[in-house]
């Protein structure tokens, strides 16, 4: 659309009600930035938001959206784009919405490789329901529904991804600005499903997973001699458990969207005053 | 000779017993025959007895019977689960030479044909076809010309090349001759008239399908659950002829979500599932009515709870599609009567989910579902089908329904509750729709007046749909007699044929049958004008004489079936005999 289309366009006028200092306000902006920058606008832009903190972001932006059901987010995006192809389309939501109850979701929408983007605000931890595990808490993390920590391993969201197929994956920190807002870019580019882990702390209840820890520990893939379109290299920086790393992990340059693969290329919402042409042979064929 | 004729080929599930039966369903709607046909089957693949019936006649017909005329017994199993519907003269067709059917005695008064099936079969060209060697043989049995089958055999087969069509239409005749010449004529007395008549035959299922397609529902999202299935079959493949799309989902939280986000960019969308599904779908469904998202969620059902009797009829879930879902949520409920009404329901849910912006349940049953029926290719005229897309805005119009900061308004407050809609892509509309309470612009708000007035807003909906639409129910029978017969979904065809048998017994009756559900005709006067009110349906503890009686604040007797199986006329019309009598 038009270049006069600036980032701000995308803020709704509600003012978000995110404590100071939580990272969804960064991811956010990025956000807003990266549709901007990529030559959207609100009005061909459908934002579907998943439930908890993370969810609200619906709200504070201007766009089409839906704010949806707990952890159901990535179909309604996927119905979106099927159904208005002419869409720009971003799902977004947290750890526990995306890989707890909406983990089953995940590994279908990556499968079906949907020409969108996935967003998921990841402070490890559930933020709106005042501070229980989430799926990507650590073993040991201490919280009132874990006492003694969850005593599991946490999931790993990149590596479920690639193993599930990912066309695309990418993970962000909320504080980088610049980096966060490139790497959703390169999501939005992307020809299919362009899924990007955000580092997004919530100040309020994870004092483990804080800024200084993203900021001292994360290893910028940019500063590496690193080809994302190689698998293998992918799979040995996904499966390190020694290092986290900001940056496109996984590029297949070869992916084709599911739109493209079944021809999907018009808006559906045009149908005909009666019954459309032809359709009496639907009749026919029953003699 | 009865004016109807009924026959059933049996065996076990994979012995291509449902494809042989609808082959000659086929064959005898193409000769201009009436047929109605139904299935015993049970929930597995190989293995187990399932049994293809068909009752066909010259006249019109809409129930099943008791009666077999001609069975093909490709087991001894299917004999016995059909003896009490055998009656003296009824003519079995079985392979002697097959193991099994070795020992196979054919009880007292009824003429077995021992034809060697998989012999002539192989004889023709291949063992496969012993079930249309079978075939051959019903149509020596019933004088039904040959050359009828002869076209069923190319739509089955046709695709498989011609030889295969010539070497099926070869083993039919084998059957045939094999029983003209080795059997006496005197003891195969029935006749199959043909007429002119082109009829066409389907299920319920492909109905909805075709309905869906008819009014222009682009988008489709499901999980398979019998009897649900057929519905996504039917799409497939023919969807797309019509620029529309099929999506097989994760799962039934998936299918309705993904519904809901085709309805939100615009297009007409649809999920069908069944039950256990139907439980799955309900927290999106109060999310699908809050955001007043326009979809049709169509459930078959079958019989429950949890799993059930999957391949079992059931009207078991009247009570979840009105009350399902947590908080108060307003709905439209349609529940077709008859596979033709499969069709126009369909069409007419879709209209009133745009109309309204509001879920509507379509809600079929197995019976309806499974059965297939005859029809004049008219009852299904797409010259008649009327699309109404409700209060759709464009970037013109728009301006009339935002704010002065030129904010669009989706849920604004209107006397008929109908908001605008804005497809997404329409400069000037976008905004925000969420499941929270939400005011005129879609924003979120816990105040109460807001709150009281969006609630009253989404009711009134449903208050002028009350007014504007017309929700008679279908009448039978005599409009002036004393007893009052009321049924819903797919008992209509037994109820109708029913009334036959209570004429012949001099039983006077009035037969609503209430193709809706939620709104509901209000029956009150009806009530009042009677002696005597039944409401049959296929449940145990009448869940539509509950809100009938809470409705018309009248006691309803009832008649109430839940072993799994449709009511059948005759049985139907003893039951309402004894019933109005007790
Ligand atoms: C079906 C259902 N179960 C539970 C909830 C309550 N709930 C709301 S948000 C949330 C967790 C959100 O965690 P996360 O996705 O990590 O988001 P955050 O708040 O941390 O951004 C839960 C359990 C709900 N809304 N719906
Ligand atoms: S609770 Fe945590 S996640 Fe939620 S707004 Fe506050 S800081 Fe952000």
């Amino acid at each position: 659309m038009s270049s006069q289309v600036r980032f701000t366009d995308f803020k709704s006028d509600k003012q978000p009600t995110w404590c100071p200092g939580c990272g969804d306000f960064g991811t956010m902006n990025g956000m807003m930035k990266a549709l901007a920058e990529t030559g959207n606008d609100p009005d061909n832009t459908f934002v579907v938001a998943g439930i908890g903190c993370s969810g609200k972001i619906g709200t504070y932006m201007h766009s089409y959206a839906i704010h949806g059901v707990h952890g159901r987010a990535l179909p309604v995006g996927a119905g979106v784009k099927m159904a208005n192809p002419e869409l720009e389309v971003m799902v977004a939501g947290g750890d526990g919405d995306g890989y707890s109850i909406g983990a089953g979701h995940f590994v279908h929408a990556v499968r079906r490789n949907v020409d969108m983007s996935y967003v998921v605000m990841d402070n490890r931890i559930y933020g709106l329901t005042k501070g229980q595990a989430s799926p990507t808490s650590r073993e040991d993390f201490e919280t009132a529904t874990t006492p003694e920590g969850p005593k599991q391993p946490p999931v790993n969201p990149l590596a479920l991804a690639l193993a599930s197929g990912a066309t695309f994956i990418a993970q962000s920190f909320s504080s980088d600005a610049l980096r966060h807002q490139e790497i959703v870019q390169k999501a939005i580019e992307h020809d299919g499903f362009g899924f990007v882990n955000v580092f997004s702390p919530c100040v309020t209840f994870n004092d483990v997973d804080t800024y200084d820890y993203f900021r001292d520990s994360l290893v910028d893939l940019a500063d590496e001699d690193y080809d994302p379109h190689d698998r293998e290299a992918a799979k040995d920086r996904v499966l390190d458990a020694e290092k986290e790393y900001m940056g496109v992990l996984y590029q297949d340059e070869d992916s084709v969207s599911y739109e493209s693969q079944h021809g999907l290329d018009s808006p559906m919402h045009e149908i005909d005053d009666g019954a459309p042409e032809g359709a009496m042979d639907l009749v026919r064929e029953f003699y | 000779m009865p004016a109807d004729f009924n026959w059933a080929i049996g065996g076990e599930a994979g012995d291509g017993i449902d494809s042989t039966g609808k082959i000659f369903a086929q064959a005898l709607s193409r000769a201009g025959r009436h047929v109605f046909t139904s299935k015993d089957f049970a929930s597995r693949i190989r293995g187990g007895y399932t049994a293809y019936k068909v009752r066909t006649s010259v006249e019109d017909i809409q129930s099943v019977v008791d009666r077999l005329d001609v069975l093909i017994a490709l087991t001894p199993r299917t004999i016995e689960e059909n003896l009490d519907e055998l009656h003296e003269g009824s003519v079995i067709i079985y392979d002697g030479e097959r193991t099994t059917m070795q020992d196979v005695e054919i009880p007292e008064g009824m003429v077995g044909l021992n034809v060697p099936l998989k012999g002539l079969a192989e004889e023709a060209g291949g063992a496969i076809m012993r079930n249309v060697v079978a075939l051959g043989a019903a149509c020596a049995v019933t004088n039904f010309p040959i050359e009828n089958l002869d076209s069923s055999l190319k739509k089955r087969f046709g695709d498989k090349g011609q030889a295969i069509v010539d070497n099926n239409k070869k083993a039919a005749r084998k059957g045939l001759e094999y029983v003209e010449e080795e059997y006496d004529e005197e003891d195969l007395d029935y006749d199959l008239d043909t007429t002119d008549n082109d009829y066409v035959l389907l299920n319920g299922d492909e109905a909805i399908g075709m309905g869906a397609i008819a009014a222009g529902c682009k988008f489709y999202a499901g999980y398979p659950i019998t009897p649900a299935t057929d519905v996504m079959t039917y799409l497939t493949g023919r969807i797309e002829r019509f620029g529309g799309h099929v999506v097989q989902a994760e799962d039934e939280l998936a299918a309705i979500n993904l519904a809901l986000g085709a309805a939100r960019s615009g297009a007409r969308s649809m999920t069908a599932t069944s039950g256990p599904g139907i439980d799955l779908m309900t927290e999106t469904f109060g999310l699908v009515a809050t955001s007043e998202t326009p979809l049709v969620i169509c459930d078959v059902m079958r019989s429950g709870p949890s799993t059930g009797m999957p391949t079992k009829q059931e009207q078991g879930d009247l009570n979840t599609l009105l009350h399902g879902g947590h908080g108060e949520v307003p709905r439209f409920i349609l529940a077709p009567t008859t596979v033709a009404e499969c069709f126009w329901k369909t069409v007419e849910a879709f209209n009133l989910a745009e109309q309204y912006q509001t879920p509507v349940y379509l809600t079929s049953d197995l019976a309806l579902a499974v059965t297939e029926q005859t029809f004049e290719p008219d009852a299904f005229d797409m010259d008649a089908v009327e699309i109404e897309r409700g209060n759709v805005v464009d970037e013109e119009s728009i301006g009339d329904h935002q704010t002065e900061q030129e904010q669009f308004k989706p849920h604004e407050l209107t006397d008929d509750g109908v908001s605008p809609r804005a497809f997404p892509g329409t400069a000037g509309g976008a905004h925000m729709s969420t499941g929270l309470e939400h005011d005129e612009l879609g924003r979120r708000t816990e105040d109460t007046e807001m709150r009281v007035k969006q609630v009253d807003k989404r009711d009134r909906k449903v208050e002028t749909a009350r007014e504007r639409e017309d929700w008679s129910p279908r009448e039978f029978g005599n409009s002036d007699a004393e007893n009052l017969v009321v049924s819903w979904g797919s008992n209509e065809g037994a109820l109708v044929e029913a009334l036959a048998f209570l004429e012949e017994d001099g039983v006077d009756v009035r037969v609503l049958s209430v193709p809706y559900i939620f709104p509901r005709p209000d029956l009150s006067e009806e009530f009042e004008a009677a002696e005597e009110v039944v409401v049959v349906e296929c449940n145990a503890t009448g869940q539509f004489a509950d809100v009938l009686e809470h409705d018309t604040l009248t006691r309803v007797k009832r008649i109430n079936k839940y072993n799994g199986v449709r009511f059948k006329a005759d049985e139907l019309a003893t039951d309402i005999k004894e019933t109005l009598s007790a």
